[in-house]
């Protein structure tokens, strides 16, 4: 297989966790405007997969390639308390070398607007699902690693965030996302775990 | 930048807290006034040990903000977050290392009179040299031993058994009185100063 540059190439993939084989032969190749939507059981390696193609894991078998600017929204939201929400997704937004444009646009796809100048504290678990959402979308990234996104969201921000994903991958993004059930990708590749 | 982005990220941080940012001032002066109760009010005996007292006092207070350093940022994913973005973490650790350095050293500089009035101490400007030396590298040990222990629980009671004797060096030539002493209190302060963004980024890549 060799190595190109605008896919996504994951080959027999496996990662251990505490010297314990989580997963094993993962594999799966996603074009621009692809989505992979990685399912299984509690337990079965789906965020150690995310935090593997992150490059926050290594990876014990297989091979990555990845050529993207890639992004990842975690369970752990990276939200300090005290700052707005504003300064927040701006001060993420500066480090990628985005502008403030693309932050108030990802907090609109979000409904974030009106909770800008909100402490970030003070935001439900819900709307700081959604702030993670939004500082990947302002990101800039080609590839969207998601970790159950839809996690605590309501009814109209699953929505939000499946018309994200959709004009992302409009836009010839990749969506690579950890799900159980679907969320409203169109068409995902399914990989199961 | 990204180096100075994070910094300024630090410091706004810092900023929102100062309560953090006294506590060890307040600490460090503490320390210092328990010496002339515990030692007794001979004021040469006080002069003649002031500057050790101020030392111990400052490494004293420099290990009262280690739980607060690191291991807030590895739990809620800010570690995470930076990696992601192919920013080394050897720039995260540096950016860190001089924005702690700027909260803990200058409040800790300007209480520094009022420690040596409590003590007596005869000449100020040479301890205040001393320590503006030697505080990058009471503001870097910490970071390191946070990041060694940030995936521990109860991590922080390991911090002083590795700050101390590595501090060691520092303490040594900040108080010692001879001639080239400050020199080699710089030296030991930028050696440590040095290694402690890599070091801190290996351990903190060692604990995922």
């Amino acid at each position: 297989m060799t190595a190109t540059a605008d896919t996504l190439i994951v080959t027999d993939l496996a990662a251990d966790r505490g010297g314990r084989r989580v997963f094993g032969r993962v594999g799966f190749t996603v074009d621009p405007g692809g989505a992979v939507q990685v399912e299984g059981a509690n337990g079965a390696g789906k965020s150690t997969l995310l935090r593997v193609l992150a490059g926050l894991l290594p990876a014990a078998e297989g091979r990555i390639n990845n050529p993207f600017v890639t992004a990842l929204a975690g369970h752990d939201t990276a939200l300090k308390p005290g700052p707005t929400l504003a300064s927040e997704l701006t001060h993420w937004a500066r480090l990628v070398g985005t502008d403030g444009s693309a932050v108030a646009a990802a907090a609109a796809a979000f409904a974030l607007t009106p909770l800008l100048e909100l402490p970030a504290g003070f935001l439900s678990s819900g709307q700081r699902r959604r702030a993670a959402l939004a500082r990947v979308a302002a990101s800039g990234a080609v590839l969207w690693l998601l970790d159950e996104p839809d996690a605590g969201l309501d009814t109209a921000s699953k929505a939000l965030l499946a018309t994200a994903i959709a004009a992302h991958r409009g836009g010839g993004g990749i969506v690579v996302a950890v799900t159980h059930g679907d969320i409203g990708i169109a068409d995902p590749q399914r990989v199961q775990l | 930048m990204i180096f100075l982005i994070l910094v300024r990220r630090d410091l706004s941080l810092a900023l929102r807290q100062p309560g953090a940012l006294l506590l060890p001032v307040v600490f460090f002066i503490l320390v210092a006034a328990l010496f002339p109760f515990a030692v007794g009010p001979d004021a040469r005996l006080l002069a003649r040990i002031a500057p050790g007292v101020v030392w111990v006092a400052a490494l004293l207070a420099s290990l009262l903000p280690v739980e607060t350093l690191v291991a807030p940022d590895v739990a809620d994913g800010t570690i995470d977050q930076i990696v992601v973005r192919g920013i080394a973490l050897e720039t995260w650790a540096a950016a860190r290392l001089v924005a702690h350095w700027l909260g803990f050293a200058l409040p800790l500089l300007i209480a520094l009179p009022v420690a040596a009035v409590l003590l007596g101490l005869p000449a100020l400007g040479p301890l205040a040299l001393g320590l503006a030396l030697g505080t990058p590298a009471l503001a870097a040990l910490p970071l390191l031993a946070a990041s060694l222990t940030a995936g521990l629980r109860g991590g922080g009671a390991l911090t002083g058994l590795i700050v101390v004797p590595l501090a060691l060096p520092v303490l040594i030539f900040g108080v010692a009185d001879a001639p080239g002493a400050l020199r080699l209190l710089a030296a030991s302060s930028l050696v440590i100063v040095a290694l402690t963004p890599f070091a801190a980024a290996a351990a903190l890549r060692a604990a995922d």
